[in-house]
């Protein structure tokens, strides 16, 4: 199935929950409302668009803007060959979106760095620990307002008696 | 503060640790294990110390300065890191690259391709105890690399591939030089299927231990060998063909069950899939643009210099400021006509004033290569599957956010699944067949 068919499924089936369809230097982009992103994911993992593959989920720190923090979602579908981007606005204040945990395993720990490094939480996930940087490590280092040398303290030994 | 293991395990059974710093971890991983005898009922991998802040890093560098960072990732094959990022922005800029430069990028990266899979095999099969097989594919790698040493200047942070081409012209003596490693790689890749095919112990170490079937995989994210040792034909130069992929030959072979044995006989075909590339690649590549003989011919460069005080330069100049071919009657060939991505040619940077004010213009804080506003996403073969950038541009000469989609990342976070109710020996086999980079994955 070509991509614009899709993207026409989806304006039809979606017309509320979809704020903005854009092509990005020939990617496909599609903006959606954060509580529409469960439905959005598993009307595009079924058959016949089979967007069986979750490629890329990350987050960008639009600072100074209204709604602070943008999760970006990268799909692929092996079968037709189609890439597809989702777009979602978080707000600084209400850090919160749906965990995708329950559609791909490789959620599990894409969402852990996404947390580690922006501190975003997912709603759902098993397991929402840092996932590169150390228990106790402080702030949210590729947040935008984290400065790029900021040192942490050195944690201490751990204490052989305590145990 | 205890781990997730640590809480859930049975007090009655062992956990032991296996890593970060193991003889048969080939990188800094920490893998905790609830053992039942030798039985693994459940484990815990973590990541993360080889964490350097690479995304956090680029944002500070301007889209030229951060080449040399993205030959840290995958360290075993830094061109295809070069390629990804550099295609990424070329994709971002709209930049047309002459045909000869395309052909030394595909050439390159498939060598870089090959020695992946040679290291990836090579520490899975000494890990398992065939260190003849391991000599074997390291004297491979050796040839290879000895190439790419010859052409790029330097055997792992390369750095060659650049924005709109690449860095200088292949090496006058490449096709012989290829000749001689082809005939090697084709011998060691014999010897070592005559040494492990049909071997009793690598068959009972590799056979169906560790299976990952064709949903599970694609439910990870895999991709590159491990995806295709699953039955599964997913190959980014043929699902979307990029350079001139489109025009070569190759097969994309794929497994049957999706163990540890698929893996390795994926990545020895691949290999024979990849030099077929190559001596295709050497039959159809475009001529190159300057004189063969250049190297001896035209004036000594401090001639040059007092010359071109005087009037302006006519004359070429015998000049090689570092690497051979990087001479500007080389750049058509190699390098993209548009002057605003490119460092211009070091002839002109020293004796005309065009050239200087353009190598200013390059590199002066916040000019040089400005891309439009805006995001893109693009993706290469890496050795370990589709290594994808993704890029935010906000129209200055920095990166606003430079995320990185590292392969091997996603296959390891299948591991916990793919090792349970397997036996210790068999994580070191399955590690070794994932081909887990620090540099890549831990970023």
């Amino acid at each position: 199935m070509e991509i614009e068919k899709v993207i026409n499924e989806l304006k039809v089936k979606f017309k509320d929950d979809i704020t903005e369809f854009s092509i990005q230097f020939g990617d496909h982009v599609i903006r959606i409302k954060r509580e529409s992103l469960q439905d959005i994911v598993r009307f595009l993992k079924k058959t016949p668009h089979n967007f069986s593959m979750l490629l890329d989920l990350t987050c960008v720190d639009y600072i100074g803007e209204k709604l602070r923090f943008e999760m970006v979602y990268h799909l692929y579908s092996i079968s037709n060959k189609n890439r597809l981007r989702l777009k979602i606005r978080l707000d600084e204040n209400d850090l919160k979106i749906d965990s995708l945990t329950s559609f791909w395993g490789n959620a599990n720990w894409l969402e852990r760095e996404v947390f580690d490094m922006y501190g975003v939480r997912f709603n759902g996930h098993p397991d929402l620990r840092r996932l590169f940087m150390y228990d106790g490590f402080e702030g949210y280092p590729l947040r935008k307002d984290y400065p790029l040398r900021k040192r942490q303290p050195i944690i201490p030994m751990r204490n052989e008696d305590a145990d | 503060m205890p781990t997730r293991l640590q809480k859930e395990a049975n007090k009655e059974n062992l956990l032991i640790n296996m890593g970060p710093s193991h003889p048969a971890m080939h990188g800094t991983i920490r893998i905790m294990l609830e053992l039942d005898g030798e039985k693994i009922l459940n484990s815990e991998v973590e990541v993360g110390y080889l964490h350097r802040g690479f995304e956090k890093t680029c944002e500070d560098k301007t889209y030229f300065n951060l080449l040399p960072y993205t030959d840290r990732l995958n360290y075993v094959s830094p061109l295809i890191n070069n390629l990804g990022y550099v295609m990424t922005m070329e994709k971002m800029l709209g930049i047309e690259t002459p045909e000869r430069s395309q052909y030394i990028r595909v050439i390159l990266c498939e060598l870089s391709r090959i020695s992946d899979h040679l290291t990836a095999l090579a520490a899975m099969t000494m890990e398992c105890g065939a260190f003849t097989a391991f000599l074997y594919y390291i004297q491979a790698r050796e040839e290879l690399w000895n190439i790419i040493e010859q052409t790029t200047g330097a055997r792992m942070t390369t750095s060659y591939i650049r924005i709109g081409g690449v860095r200088a012209d292949l090496h006058p003596d490449i096709k012989i030089q290829l000749e001689k490693a082809t005939k090697i790689n084709r011998r060691v890749l014999k010897d070592n299927h005559g040494l492990l095919d049909k071997n009793r112990i690598w068959i009972n170490r590799t056979r169906d231990v560790a299976v990952v079937s064709p949903k599970m995989a694609v439910n990870y994210g895999f991709a590159g060998p491990c995806l295709r040792a699953s039955k599964v034909n997913y190959d980014v130069r043929k699902a979307q063909p990029y350079l001139v992929y489109d025009q070569l030959e190759f097969e994309v072979p794929l497994g049957d069950n999706g163990d540890n044995y698929d893996r390795y006989l994926v990545r020895m075909k691949e290999m024979e899939q990849s030099l077929r590339i190559i001596e295709q690649c050497m039959n159809l590549i475009p001529k190159s643009a300057g004189p063969e003989e250049l190297m001896t011919k035209g004036l000594e460069p401090a001639e040059a210099i007092k010359v071109s005080r005087k009037k302006r330069l006519e004359d070429t100049i015998k000049l090689s400021p570092n690497l051979e071919g990087s001479e500007k009657v080389k750049y058509p060939g190699i390098l993209t006509g548009d002057k605003k991505y490119i460092v211009p040619p070091k002839e002109d940077t020293y004796s005309s004033i065009e050239g200087l004010i353009h190598h200013f213009k390059f590199f002066m804080k916040d000019h040089g290569i400005r891309p439009p506003k805006g995001d893109v996403y693009f993706s290469v073969e890496g050795g370990n599957g589709e290594v994808g950038y993704y890029i935010v541009s906000d129209g200055t000469d920095k990166p606003f956010r430079l995320h990185l989609r590292g392969p091997c990342f996603h296959i390891v976070s299948a591991l916990e699944e793919m090792i349970k109710g397997h036996y210790v020996a068999d994580v070191i086999p399955t590690f070794g067949s994932m081909n887990m980079i620090g540099g890549e994955l831990d970023r």
